[in-house]
């Protein structure tokens, strides 16, 4: 499954970071705390958060994720979105809630 | 093989920005993947300790056949019980800064999870010294 099949099967926005959108998607990680998702995510994760700031596609970028996923319909800064376009990383949104959109990630991953 | 990268406290912007251009020597280097991702994980949290943390610092890195070592020496308030630091959990950072979702108090622990080894030595008051040293023989063996 890749992070286009997820926009489509769960209704999200696409903010930034379109070239990215055929990346594979392997599993998710819900957190709003950079070094713990830096310690535990791992590569072709979506990462779930709240966190809008451009420090985010730094984390992204370094672990190799597959997308990140805002929540309550937060939208990524404007240098968060430059940095997404650059390392070919999406930016997602939906206007659930962490819990929500885990859940749905989370069935729709297992049943793929 | 000798590169260092300058960082400046208080710049989030940049924040992260030295971890990158390592991964990416090493990379260049063809090391192997597993033992990179453990010191892009070691290297970004010493980093973004002295961005956080500190006023002004450099990281060393340097890559022999044996290991990659990266010193982080930094001008700044110190750590006055190390211990204490390396604590899960154990953070200083601001509410402003926490806010960001730094503050969780577990880059030491990752980076103690990720290297081979850590050693901190702190003159507060005026500065850190963080050694993080991963070793390529044995990454292999594992694999
Ligand atoms: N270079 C440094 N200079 C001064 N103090 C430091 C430095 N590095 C770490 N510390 C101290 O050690 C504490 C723990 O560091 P650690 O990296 O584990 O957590 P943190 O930086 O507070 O939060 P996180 O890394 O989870 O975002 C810090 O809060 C700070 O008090
Ligand atoms: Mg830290």
């Amino acid at each position: 499954m890749t992070v286009k099949d997820v926009v489509k099967a769960l209704n999200l926005t696409v903010y930034s970071g379109s070239d990215g959108l055929d990346k594979p998607v392997n599993g998710g990680y819900t957190s709003d705390l950079l070094s713990d998702v830096m310690g535990n995510a791992s590569e072709g994760m979506a990462w779930i958060t709240l966190q809008t700031h451009k420090n985010v596609m730094a984390i992204a970028s370094l672990k190799d994720l597959s997308a990140v996923i805002l929540v309550n319909n937060l939208q990524p800064l404007e240098d968060t979105q430059q940095y997404s376009n650059q390392e070919q990383i999406p930016i997602v949104g939906t206007t659930l809630s962490a819990f929500e959109i885990s859940g749905r990630l989370h069935n729709l991953l297992n049943s793929s | 093989m000798k590169t260092q990268y300058d960082i400046e406290g208080g710049n989030f912007s940049k924040a992260g920005f030295a971890s990158s251009e390592v991964k990416r020597m090493l990379k260049q280097l063809n090391l192997d993947i597993k033992l990179i991702k453990r010191v892009v994980v070691a290297m970004y949290e010493g980093e973004v300790n002295i961005v956080v943390h500190a006023y002004h610092g450099t990281a060393e890195v340097d890559v022999s056949e044996k290991r990659i070592r990266i010193l982080f020496t930094d001008r700044g308030p110190g750590i006055k019980d190390i211990d204490q630091a390396m604590q899960a959990g154990f953070s200083t950072a601001t509410e402003k800064i926490r806010e960001m979702g730094f503050g969780a108090g577990m880059g030491l622990p990752n980076i103690k999870a990720h290297a081979d080894e850590l050693n901190i030595s702190s003159t507060p008051g005026k500065g850190t010294q963080v050694e993080i040293i991963c070793y390529i023989k044995k990454d292999h063996q594992n694999t």
